[in-house]
């Protein structure tokens, strides 16, 4: 009888509801896991993906190499969701954001305990990883 | 090679609840659109059919609706680009012809939205960006172009209030559109009591009154060559100028949050092939699925500087009597938006201003006009310019 192979679903965890199962960048969910918030670097023309990714379209090479996302980046814009589609409402009120680090940019959403009255474009935040209930874990921003 | 003309179009009623199926939805639009160009079913060498995935059941809609429609045997394909799906099956009708390929498509978009509940609706709506990186942290498409509002508004100094003013706009008209879904006027006390109709916050800066309305519908419109526009229509109208480009489907690709980088390079792909700029359009469709995004579709088409496009709309230039009026059927926000009949919906709106059958609606004596069809956040961009 042949092995059952062994399927690495990791990144059924990112997320409150993950539509996807099976990347090449899977490992992006045990760096999170680890702490980290991670993009990829090509190791031949030296583009920077974040998201990460596995193939660059540049130079066409899928030799990738993972890089921590440091430092703080600025935050181009934001919107506070009242209302939340299917597989979401238990997350309300919650702020997608995204923010900008220079050579990239990093969307996600806004801590939860970051004040409304403090958030303003153009401001310093810095991402973190963050886990949630039910095992699935995100990133999110936090001030700097 | 000749010009390629336009020389039927049709909608249905847009509406809440449609009682019918999509087969049943679609012909509306398209007999609407037969009898306009006077012409039979056999006279059609092809169709395109266009609507966004996942609202009804139908897996390859083409070939149930082209049997439905009387296409067969006649070759059938489906397109689908989100809220842009028939502004590119436009453009795609008018490279068969143009190639020589057929000599007259039909373009048939149709929507049947109301099947799923809204919060089902806008996650698949949220579906249409970035599945793996971005849908996990719960986005849809109010948000996405509130996020746009809010940079707008960071850089400009819009405000809310200019926003509803575009509403106000666009209500003016959808009262006087037969067609439109939301027919009732809209003021700026709705926006600001508390309790008004259009106050609530949905994602901020977006209020209820800022998102137009999901409706069912369908639209047709029949593309011809110059030699068979001429010999079965009276009042051709000719495809000036098409343009077409994408952006990066994740935010984080992006550069540009307070315009939409897809939709200022298809309108300058559009206005180079027509041979024309911004001032000579006479009348304009854009894509108001938010009032951020007509806004933003102002300065993209340069219609006004950026940051400068409010302006329009606070002197009442849009309007039906001003400079460049905009969206004089009600737009998306008080038509409504039937994803994959959108962007024929809105052709078939300045096919007619360009004839002089608009109505209540028709704008003086326009020569030329402009249809800017988005789908997705940003992510297609589709202009299309129309003439006489």
């Amino acid at each position: 009888m042949a092995e059952k192979k062994e399927v690495d679903a990791r990144f059924k965890k990112f997320g409150t509801v993950s539509f996807t199962s099976l990347t090449k960048t899977n490992d992006f969910i045990t760096k999170l896991e680890e702490g980290k918030v991670e993009g990829t670097k090509c190791k031949v023309c030296g583009m920077v993906f974040f998201p990460p990714r596995a193939d660059c379209y540049k130079c066409l090479s899928s030799d990738m190499e993972w890089f921590t996302v440091t430092g703080t980046g600025k935050l181009v814009t934001y919107s506070k969701l009242q209302y939340a589609p299917v597989g979401f409402e238990g997350d309300l009120p919650y702020s997608i954001a995204l923010l900008d680090y220079g050579t990239y940019k990093v969307f996600g959403r806004l801590a939860a305990d970051v004040p409304e009255a403090d958030v303003k474009v153009g401001m310093a935040m810095k991402a973190a990883p963050n886990p949630l209930p039910n095992g699935q874990i995100n990133y999110v921003f936090h001030k700097a | 090679m000749g010009k390629v003309a336009i020389i039927g179009v049709g909608q249905s009623v847009f509406v809440r609840s449609y009682p019918g199926s999509i087969r049943e939805l679609a012909f509306e639009g398209f007999r609407e659109a037969m009898q306009d160009a006077k012409i039979k079913n056999t006279d059609i060498d092809a169709s395109i059919i266009c609507s966004a995935p996942e609202y009804d059941k139908q897996r390859s809609p083409a070939g149930v609706l082209a049997e439905y429609l009387g296409l067969n045997p006649q070759p059938t394909f489906y397109v689908e680009s989100l809220c842009s799906s028939s502004s590119m099956g436009l453009r795609l009708a008018y490279s068969l012809v143009k190639s020589g390929l057929h000599d007259c498509v039909a373009v048939v978009g149709f929507q049947k939205m109301s099947e799923i509940s809204s919060a089902e609706s806008q996650e698949r709506m949220g579906r249409g960006a970035d599945i793996q990186w971005e849908s996990p942290f719960g986005t849809m498409m109010p948000a996405y172009y509130a996020t746009y509002a809010q940079a707008h508004m960071a850089k400009y100094g819009t405000t809310s209030e200019d926003l509803a003013l575009i509403r106000v706009k666009a209500a003016t008209y959808g009262q006087i559109n037969e067609k439109a879904v939301y027919r009732k006027a809209v003021t700026l006390d709705m926006f600001t009591q508390p309790d008004g109709s259009m106050a609530g916050p949905v994602a901020t800066p977006l209020r209820v009154g800022d998102c137009c309305a999901n409706a069912d519908g369908s639209s047709c419109v029949i593309v011809a060559s110059e030699e068979k526009a001429k010999s079965f229509c009276k009042k051709p109208v000719w495809i000036m100028g098409l343009g077409s480009a994408t952006t990066a489907v994740n935010m984080a690709g992006r550069d540009l949050f307070t315009g939409l980088s897809a939709a200022k390079a298809s309108g300058e792909q559009a206005y180079k092939m027509a041979g024309i700029t911004p001032k000579d359009i006479d009348v304009a469709e854009v894509h108001d699925c938010f009032t951020i995004a007509e806004l933003m579709a102002y300065e993209a088409l340069g219609f006004a500087k950026p940051g400068e496009g409010i302006g329009l709309v606070r002197n009442k230039e849009t309007y039906k009597e001003g400079r460049i009026p905009v969206n004089v059927d009600g737009g998306l926000l008080s038509k409504g938006h039937p994803i994959g009949a959108t962007g024929g919906s809105q052709i078939r709106t300045i096919v007619l201003q360009l004839r002089g059958e608009a109505g209540a609606m028709q704008v003086k004596d326009p020569a030329i006009g402009l249809v800017h069809n988005i789908g997705g956040v940003g992510l297609y961009g589709n202009v299309t310019i129309l003439g006489r």
